[in-house]
């Protein structure tokens, strides 16, 4: 049997993949409210509570004129009563015309897509992949600085456990990139990912501090949160803790196009005289992710923007 | 190398049935289990540790009256990776192959994931096998050395 196109990983992609829903994207911003999927039916099934990220689907379905069916919270459904992921997506699979699951997880959505006869959206399985947030920012990227390729971007913060960096690095690998990782040492780039990059023949170089030179030659800087509770030694998170925070005064030598990045919620990491430079981009960041969330629905339901 | 009577006498011949030799003697009673060999009537023969050229030391197992189908080559293919599959019909090898790790293996070993989908869900596990070393989770990627694989 023919499975329905899903979008649940960003390794798939190929270059012209992420190009054509770029500019999807872009055509869903240039007017946001359509009929397109007007009659059609999207599921949304949170397994696991993420407000910002159902809101965000649930406004780019409702803009293209598609009804939302689905649960915030797991706790109301029967998988409490013990019904399996496989039963849950066969019964939504009867009523709606695409599903987007966000699931605690690793491997839910491609296992559901496995079962669905409808197109799974994946809307991150736990720690795995989040492909639609590594889209709102390919998007970011290229609205922002008008192209994807050659260009300097530096990933700061926790680089071990995140997976936004991870996918970025992936969805990047077809733009000639120059990386730059700024990251304590216990939060360091894994080696694995750093052999993939010298496997794709992509430089990268890696630095501790998140300071001047690093900022002034990075066109995107992509900054996370460092967290507490990555670390064994809470002594240290002491010593880092300030050094990954980043303030206006910092931002004297940036490029012009540079633009500041996150995926939002930030902690502390940004701080709230960043918000008013012309570098933060994070809160406009959020809003593409509406835009290419309208994209990524039209595509898997084979409709184009 | 010369077989000493005592490996000749190991290794009798058996009428009808199978010889899996070149196992590698610490995971003889894997492949013993993970075959369910000691639930077989028909006679069944271990070796262990016997000379080999190739590996040292080796264990050999004959099965009278057993020829294994893909799924259990495909198993036994996790722990003795190399193994040498032989059908005998009436006293005579009439097929021999070396055992090869397939590119999928399908319901056999388990994730060593605990949050992965295929741990929380009655479902068959699915990997790829990178190199004869190692193999990777289909759903959630968790990589695993192929020694230290549990069988489901």
């Amino acid at each position: 049997m023919t499975r329905p196109k899903s979008f649940v990983s960003i390794a798939g992609l190929s270059r012209e993949d992420i190009l054509r829903l770029i500019a999807m994207a872009a055509e869903a911003e240039r007017e946001p409210n359509r009929t397109v999927l007007q009659g059609r039916i999207v599921a949304t099934l949170f397994f696991e509570p993420s407000t910002r990220t159902r809101l965000s689907f649930e406004t780019a379905a409702n803009r293209l004129g598609a009804k939302v069916i689905g649960f915030s919270d797991p706790k109301v459904t029967s998988s409490t009563k013990g019904e399996t992921l496989n039963d849950t997506i066969r019964m939504v699979s009867n009523y709606a015309d695409v599903i987007v699951m966000r699931h605690y997880l690793e491997g839910a959505a491609l296992y559901a897509s496995e079962i669905a006869d409808k197109p799974v959206i994946n809307a991150g399985d736990g720690a795995h992949q989040h492909p639609t947030q590594t889209m709102l920012d390919l998007y970011s990227i290229h609205k922002t600085q008008g192209r994807l390729d050659d260009l300097d971007i530096c990933l700061v913060g926790d680089l071990k456990y995140g997976r936004t960096v991870h996918s970025l690095i992936q969805a990047m690998r077809h733009f000639r990139p120059r990386f730059h990782f700024v990251a304590p040492r216990e939060l360091a780039m894994p080696e694995v990912y750093k052999q993939q990059l010298r496997g794709w023949g992509i430089p990268f170089e890696e630095h501790t501090e998140l300071d001047a030179a690093a900022i002034g030659q990075a066109d995107i800087l992509y900054m996370t949160r460092v967290q507490r509770e990555r670390f064994q030694d809470l002594a240290e998170y002491e010593k880092v803790k300030n050094l990954y925070v980043l303030r206006a005064q910092m931002l004297g030598a940036a490029r012009p196009n540079m633009k500041i990045l996150h995926p939002l919620p930030r902690v502390n990491e940004i701080a709230y005289d960043v918000d008013d430079t012309p570098f933060a981009y994070y809160f406009k960041q959020a809003e593409n992710g509406l835009y290419m969330r309208e994209a990524i629905i039209c595509d898997v339901l084979g409709e184009s923007l | 190398m010369q077989k000493t009577p005592n490996q000749e006498l190991l290794v009798a011949a058996i009428k009808d049935g199978t010889v899996i030799d070149h196992i590698p003697s610490s995971r003889i009673f894997d492949v013993v289990n993970l075959l369910g060999l000691q639930g077989l009537a028909s006679a069944v023969v271990v070796g262990c540790n016997l000379e080999s050229g190739q590996m040292g030391k080796k264990s050999i197992i004959k099965v009278a009256d057993k020829f294994f189908t893909p799924d259990e080559v495909d198993r036994l293919s996790v722990v003795a990776p190399g193994a040498t599959l032989s059908i005998i019909r009436n006293y005579d090898v009439v097929e021999k192959h070396q055992v090869r790790l397939p590119e999928t293996l399908r319901g056999i070993i388990r994730c060593d994931n605990p949050v992965c989908i295929s741990n929380n869900e009655p479902m068959p596990t699915r990997f790829h096998v990178k190199d004869n070393a190692t193999v990777r989770c289909h759903y959630c990627e968790h990589e695993q050395r192929l020694e230290k694989v549990e069988i489901v």
